[in-house]
């Protein structure tokens, strides 16, 4: 290993990589000298860390105590109406013995949707060595979280008896009975909190060297304290940070998988049974890309809020939100290819039922919510075929909530269009909400807004020892193994 | 009180370069207990201090054979051993309607001994150090890498272990003592 050769320390931004004179000194540029930086301002390893650890450190103005006051407001009386469904039962919502899946499983599948882009982001664009993740994949792991907490409400509550859901979990009990691992609902069960798990496993560990390099910085005793015992009182060891690298890429690797059988199974549920417009085989690609796709919608509304508000455009630049653009555009066209794939298949299958459900679907009672999930899923994204949509800020920002809209309003078209006209024409029914079910999903926005407030104010909201391994200069310039 | 006695001997870097070169020539000179304390995992210098590949992969492959073990058991014997119940006519068991869950048990147990292994290879949680005090050491999680190599070490010897970590570029060398 010659050292000697290289007398003059790596490339620190992309106009010194440009200037040829670094060349002619150090054979081993950085890499990637012609990409768009990822971190703006060239900002010192010492500069990252006071910018992250100084929005905790900061104390929060009078707008964010109302912004969470609002949000934990509309967060309390969704559970106000969670309480309502308890105490009397779910005949306060307005499923009927028809549509007996209605808004709860609708929203159930849409918290989890919006879950699977952290996962993405973390899991997936870690394997694919795509490093401008750093800068969002803690948001987004965050996002995951607390969309899948979300989620889990739903079901719980459509038990009638919540404090009884245990009940899903084999264990034995004086019933002598066990669950039925034949039935798509136990899958759900299983798949559900294995990613609640896996997913807080993975959050956690990553950020444990970023609590310590907190703890290492905030003045307050308590706050020292607290960030330091949950750091487990990591130093930075090289010998621990060995170990570490594996274990964040077994996590990734097994994360992966782990995404994309969620919404599978999630699918499954429909998927399974014999009713037309939910028997299909198309439904698990088709919902994993539809997962993606409202996840990222999700994450690029939260970030264009937060990096304006916590001042993190350096970190989150224009690069970061365009390549999200991209993704949303590609799963965007995914989505639009499967619903003309289930009315082809609906025409080309012979089969009368299948037809009377798609035609229903789209021009029926419910076609309101047909187009409004064909307009905002498939038209609205095209505009990102252009460059300069792509790195617009507003636009971006109004597009991921159509998206939003449009995902949400696809699981309801699912559920409740392939339900209302059954195979007995005398039971064919008709699905309104009642205040409930509103009260209990505009409840979850609340909750879920509230708990991503409280984390990007006392959480450090980019992975600062991420973040520092891909700045500029920070790893050596000659590998001896020649691999990155 | 006990007397304090010296534990290590510090060196602070900021180039990844120079630490790279003082990892691997610390390794060549046969010194065992040392550390080097990184705000960020650098790439390669785990090895150039010579550290095997970690055992952690066998720790999460022995949890999600575990995982996948206990999955096939539990569907087996509850659905064919203790609780028959026939749904459809449908078999007992059957791998096909087994997949789903023998997958996420495979993956939440894997996932389950690789954060646990990952803390225990780790020696962590430990909330004391006696380098803790040691205001550049503090820096490591910031922006400095420290080098610290250990009295423990049989080769170690407070000046030629001093001198050698200035000869390799260190600034501020310092003794810890506790």
């Amino acid at each position: 290993m010659s050292v000697e050769t290289v007398t003059k320390t790596a490339p620190r931004n992309v106009v010194e990589c440009l200037d040829t004179s670094a060349y002619q000194v150090n054979p081993y540029p950085v890499e990637e000298p012609m990409r768009e930086p990822l971190v703006l301002g060239n900002p010192s390893l010492h500069d990252v860390t006071v910018k992250i650890a100084g929005i905790i450190e900061g104390k929060p103005n009078l707008k964010y105590w109302i912004a969470v006051l609002i949000c934990a407001s509309i967060a309390g009386a969704g559970f106000g109406a969670i309480g309502e469904t308890v105490i009397t039962g779910i005949g306060v919502w307005g499923s009927n013995n028809t549509i007996g899946w209605a808004w709860d499983i609708t929203n159930f599948v849409f918290w989890i949707g919006i879950g699977h882009a952290g996962t993405l982001i973390s899991a997936i664009l870690y394997l694919f060595r795509q490093k401008w993740r750093t800068a969002i994949n803690r948001s987004a792991e965050a996002m995951t979280i607390f969309a899948v907490l979300c989620a889990g409400i739903f079901p719980v509550i459509h038990t009638g008896r919540p404090w009884l859901a245990y009940w899903l979990t084999p264990y034995p009990n004086q019933m002598q009975m066990w669950v039925n691992f034949r039935s798509p609902l136990v899958w759900d069960v299983f798949a559900v909190s294995t990613y609640l798990t896996v997913s807080a496993l993975f959050w956690f560990m990553g950020l444990v060297p970023d609590l310590a390099t907190v703890g290492n910085f905030v003045k307050g005793k308590i706050a020292k304290r607290l960030y330091t015992f949950f750091s487990l009182g990591w130093t930075g060891s090289m010998r621990n940070w060995h170990h570490y690298e594996i274990a964040y890429m077994i996590l990734a690797g097994l994360s992966t998988p782990l995404v994309l059988s969620v919404h599978t199974i999630v699918s499954m549920d429909f998927a399974t049974s014999v009713l037309p417009g939910w028997h299909t085989t198309i439904f698990p690609p088709y919902f994993v890309a539809g997962a993606i796709f409202s996840g990222f919608a999700m994450v690029m509304t939260l970030l264009v809020i937060a990096r304006e508000i916590l001042g993190l455009k350096e970190f989150i630049t224009l690069k970061h939100l365009e390549n999200m653009n991209k993704i949303i555009l590609a799963t965007g066209m995914m989505v639009g290819y499967a619903y003309s794939m289930e009315f082809f298949i609906a025409w080309y299958s012979g089969n009368e039922y299948e037809r009377t459900v798609f035609i229903n679907r789209a021009f029926g009672e419910y076609w309101w919510a047909y187009w409004s999930m064909v307009s905002c899923n498939v038209l609205s994204p095209q505009v990102y075929w252009f460059k300069k949509a792509r790195r617009n800020i507003p636009l971006m920002f109004i597009i991921s909530i159509f998206v939003n809209i449009g995902m949400w309003f696809e699981r309801f078209t699912i559920i409740s269009t392939s339900l209302h006209h059954d195979f007995l024409p005398s039971s064919w029914s008709y699905y309104t909400p009642t205040h409930v079910e509103i009260g209990i999903f505009v409840g979850t926005i609340g909750l879920f807004l509230t708990l991503f407030l409280l984390f990007s104010k006392y959480l450090p909201v980019i992975a600062i020892s991420e973040i520092k391994g891909v700045m500029p200069g920070s790893q050596p310039s000659y590998h001896d193994d020649n691999h990155h | 009180m006990s007397e304090k006695k010296t534990v290590a001997v510090l060196g602070n870097f900021t180039d990844p370069n120079k630490i790279m070169d003082a990892a691997a020539k610390v390794h060549q000179s046969g010194y065992t207990e040392f550390d080097i304390y990184t705000p960020y995992p650098v790439h390669g210098l785990d090895k150039a201090m010579g550290m095997k590949r970690s055992i952690l992969p066998y720790v999460s492959f022995a949890g999600g054979i575990f995982g996948l073990v206990n999955a096939v058991f539990l569907i087996w014997w509850t659905g064919s051993v203790d609780y028959k119940l026939n749904i459809g006519g449908k078999p007992l068991f059957a791998f096909q309607f087994s997949i789903p869950v023998m997958f996420e048990l495979t993956v939440l147990l894997t996932a389950l001994a690789t954060f646990f292994g990952l803390w225990f290879l780790c020696g962590l949680p430990k909330w004391y150090s006696d380098l803790q005090d040691d205001a550049g050491f503090q820096r490591a999680v910031d922006d400095t890498f420290v080098l610290s190599i250990f009295s423990s070490d049989s080769r170690f010897s407070l000046d030629t272990t001093e001198k050698f970590m200035n000869e390799l570029g260190a600034d501020n060398v310092r003794r810890i003592e506790a």
